[in-house]
């Protein structure tokens, strides 16, 4: 029986659609954006009602972000963050792929709330087809009329840590996509030095359909705690990946009961290469929320839950997750630049049962001192990754830090770990193109 | 006036004098870059003005509490009980 509560939202319609939807059917389904004739204030007492947060994974308050940039003085900028530069997401991707001109209708609502005189669409540059579609949409708003302002859409260098806002708005000025140290924040000091409102585009298309139906309808889904819904990507071990729209406070074992749960899977990787591994058992009554989740130690990310394979081994997949991510940083801090790579070779080691004196200790030692080091939180959740791998496969741990690993790592070593590893790790983004 | 170390990740190349100047709040890690103690008790606070005068690469900072050098979500401060709660990791 599957008690996983399925809402159509954004995702209305999307088991037809095989490309996106074109101004007119996306009219026809969601109805016009009204302009807000009353004023901007009432538009933040909604989105402040609704209860919205961020959907990119810090789940900041949506309305407090927006009354921040709007108090500061002068035209400001709006941001859309389409980047996904998690591997295991899709929904981003998904989302601008069928249904652009919701997110095109957020960025103009956003604008419209803090007095926009700009608008930017970031994108990575690894998916020139996402950027088609959108331009596609773009286009045909224009020649409908319908924005005050154009949304200009950019093509950024596609690494993990070039979706933080502080690198959209390093980019958008000219440098590199690269985080830079904070203060001063975005809000108060962006692109073109202007306070600058930077959102997912998934947190914009839910507020394109809060200035439609306005709080009360957005808070008919999710729970006191949790409101609206969510776009989640379930992949790994389930007999039906993908991205699935789930109301907010649906625990973790009914969104992957949607997926169909593989039999005999007994970890998840929740959130994300930036997540936590937890026992299934352990966190599948939670709500798939950051409350529900946090004293598990989790938090959803941007929605991605990642189930191991039974036969796979999570220190294998956990090793290549660290190297990955080893070289993904921005380059620019020692704890990071040293303190990753480093760990890398102690989880390899462990993964392959061929420790080099106390791999477990060592790392013990490492998560200890880097988090928090770094300008940007790209270390942090390296390392929270990393501890939560030797925590979850704790017996495996120890087993293979004594000579004898598992059956699959056994295969990687004889075979290859490609042949054998089952996470998709992309291949690093060309190594030094950072503009 | 209450203030604490800080250092400037991006500026900070691991020279490590700051930890030869200042060893009672700063130890290096293993790669050489430091560590710094959350307070400054009244007796070091000339030394710790020395070890920060004296970093070449400009990195070592003193702040006054309250206003941290971090990428944490500080919206402004007078806002809601929402501008409290530090994000983030991603992007918001």
């Amino acid at each position: 029986m599957n008690h996983a509560r399925t809402a159509a939202r954004l995702t209305l319609d999307w088991q037809h659609a095989d490309r996106a939807a074109t101004l007119r059917e996306h009219t026809r389904r969601y109805g016009p954006l009204q302009r807000q004739a009353s004023g901007t204030r009432d538009l933040l007492d909604e989105v402040a009602a609704a209860r919205l947060t961020g959907r990119g994974g810090a789940g900041f308050p949506t309305a407090t972000k927006i009354r921040a940039v709007a108090g500061r003085r002068g035209p400001a900028v709006v941001v859309a963050n389409g980047m996904e530069s998690e591997p295991a997401s899709e929904k981003d991707q998904a989302l601008l792929a069928r249904a652009p001109h919701l997110v095109l209708d957020g960025i103009s609502v956003a604008a419209e709330a803090v007095g926009a005189s700009a608008a930017h669409l970031c994108l990575p540059r690894t998916r020139d087809w996402l950027t088609e579609c959108v331009l596609a949409a773009v286009t045909e708003r224009q020649r409908a009329g319908l924005d005050r302002i154009g949304v200009a859409v950019h093509e950024l260098p596609h690494h993990y840590v070039s979706s933080e806002e502080t690198s959209l708005v390093h980019w958008l000025n000219g440098g590199d996509a690269k985080p830079t140290t904070t203060p001063p924040r975005p809000f108060e000091r962006g692109v073109g030095k202007r306070p600058t409102l930077i959102d997912n585009v998934e947190t914009l298309a839910h507020l394109a359909l809060i200035a439609r139906y306005g709080a009360a309808w957005f808070r008919e889904a999710g729970t006191s705690e949790a409101t609206g819904t969510m776009l989640t990507t379930v992949t790994g071990a389930v007999s039906r990946p993908g991205v699935y729209e789930v109301e907010a406070g649906t625990s973790v074992g009914d969104v992957l009961a949607l997926a169909s749960l593989q039999a005999g899977a007994e970890a998840v990787l929740i959130g994300g290469y930036f997540g936590t591994w937890h026992d299934i058992a352990a966190v599948a009554g939670r709500p798939f929320t950051a409350a529900g989740l946090r004293p598990a130690g989790a938090s959803p990310g941007a929605g991605v839950l990642f189930v191991l394979p039974a036969e796979a081994c999570g220190l294998v997949e956990a090793a290549r997750i660290m190297r990955f991510l080893a070289s993904q940083g921005a380059e620019q801090c020692g704890p990071c630049i040293f303190g990753l790579p480093a760990i890398a070779d102690d989880l390899a080691q462990l993964a392959a049962g061929r420790p080099e004196g106390d791999p477990l200790s060592r790392m013990q030692r490492r998560f200890g001192v880097i988090s928090g080091r770094g300008a940007c939180r790209h270390p942090d959740g390296a390392v929270r990754m990393a501890a939560s791998a030797v925590r979850t496969f704790g017996a495996d741990a120890r087993a293979h830090a004594q000579r004898r690993p598992c059956l699959a790592a056994r295969r990687g070593r004889r075979h290859g770990w490609q042949q054998t590893a089952v996470l998709p790790v992309p291949r690093p983004f060309a190594e030094g193109e950072w503009r | 006036m209450r203030a604490t170390l800080q250092v400037d990740p991006i500026a900070c190349t691991g020279h490590g004098l700051c930890a030869d100047l200042l060893p009672e709040l700063i130890e290096l890690d293993e790669w050489g870059y430091p560590i710094l103690a959350d307070n400054i008790p009244p007796e070091l606070a000339a030394l710790a003005r020395r070890a920060v005068n004296a970093c070449p690469a400009l990195a070592l900072r003193l702040v006054r509490t309250q206003r941290k050098l971090t990428t944490r979500h500080s919206y402004q401060r007078d806002r809601s009980e929402g501008a409290r709660r530090a994000g983030a990791e991603g992007d918001g």
